[in-house]
């Protein structure tokens, strides 16, 4: 006899709002599949009309990066502001970028 | 009898009206949260199709009752709507169960509608088969998930077939009044809705593992408002309680 899960595996939810808009992160949600995953999120998620595209991802998938490694990772590029193009005079004629 | 059109839209609008309140009885007492918030959404589908149904009706009957007072002062008896949707939920499968029997029924017969010569029906039709084919993919999905699952859920499921498989034959019984919205071209027969029907069935009972049951003896008496069964009385008791109580009372 197989070993059955008491609890559907968790999954992370991405909605495009609008056309053009990237997919974000909005929550997450449980579901026995894929499939069950995407129609939980049309129904928990959009529905005030907030989405044209939804991406599901099992969570277990996602990569995380650890908060004890801040250091190591992010504060090297503190004292490197010439990253930041702020020493550029930008045309008017360019406008708000 | 009353007009043919008036009785037809009670039948359409009593069935999402008491289905749609029977399934938001699970609010707040689903089995998981996300089935919770798609069952108050499936409800609140329901009861907005329900809102166009009774207000046609109440144009077409012209005597001044508009959708609230057709939902909320009539009694059982001038209900007429299927057996199968008055039934109460019983456990989550059961609940899953006669959804999919219904919108097997319901989406078939939205898909006719869409072609009625009444363009206020095509319009109903038209945005109600968006919401019903959800509707379907989800119970179906549910129906095939329970029934092709654990043992304990596939006997529920089958169970659950077993008890509302009696409520099943009503939804293709034609009559008078279903005759008289052919000749009109306003309704397709529900008669010819059969076969359709069937073999729906025979793809998502096949795909859960399920029986259908090979005795078709059909309770009657909902659609034509004869012999409703116990249950739609209670629960319109709780439905209507506050019109009853503080009737016309708004807020």
């Amino acid at each position: 006899m197989t070993t059955s899960k008491t609890e559907w595996p968790l999954w992370e939810i991405f909605i495009r709002g609008q056309h053009g808009l990237s997919h974000r992160h909005v929550g997450s949600l449980h579901a026995a599949d894929a499939e069950m995953a995407i129609k939980n999120a049309r129904d928990v998620y959009t529905r005030r009309n907030e989405g044209v595209s939804i991406w599901a991802v099992e969570a277990i998938n996602i990569a995380a990066s650890s908060p004890e490694e801040k250091g190591q990772l992010y504060e090297p590029s503190n004292d490197k502001v010439y990253r930041h193009p702020t020493f550029f005079d930008i045309p008017d004629e360019v406008g708000a970028m | 009898m009353n007009d043919p059109l008036f009785e037809f839209c009670c039948r359409m609008g009593d069935n999402t009206l008491v289905l749609g309140h029977r399934v938001s009885e699970w609010c707040g007492v689903a089995p998981v949260i996300e089935e919770d918030i798609a069952l108050a959404n499936i409800a609140l589908d329901l009861i907005g199709q329900t809102q166009l149904w009774l207000g046609l009706a109440g144009e077409v009957e012209d005597a001044g009752r508009d959708a609230d007072a057709l939902a909320f002062h009539r009694d059982v008896w001038d209900f007429r709507n299927l057996l199968l949707v008055e039934q109460p939920n019983g456990d989550f499968g059961q609940t899953m169960m006669r959804q999919f029997l219904f919108d097997g029924w319901h989406l078939a017969m939205l898909k006719g509608l869409m072609t009625s010569s009444h363009d206020q029906i095509a319009a109903i039709a038209e945005k109600s088969v968006k919401e019903v084919t959800y509707h379907m993919e989800r119970s179906s999905d549910t129906v095939i998930g329970l029934g092709d699952g654990t043992e304990e859920s596939h006997k529920r499921m089958q169970d659950a077939l077993n008890v509302l498989w009696p409520y099943a034959g009503e939804m293709f019984v034609s009559d008078n009044v279903d005759a008289a919205m052919v000749e009109a071209g306003i309704a397709p027969d529900p008669a010819a809705l059969r076969a359709g029907f069937e073999a729906l069935l025979a793809d998502v009972l096949g795909a859960a593992t399920l029986v259908r049951p090979e005795d078709d003896f059909a309770h009657k008496g909902g659609k034509n408002g004869v012999r409703h069964s116990e249950h739609l009385g209670h629960m319109l008791t709780n439905m209507q309680w506050l019109q009853r109580a503080y009737p016309d009372a708004t807020w």
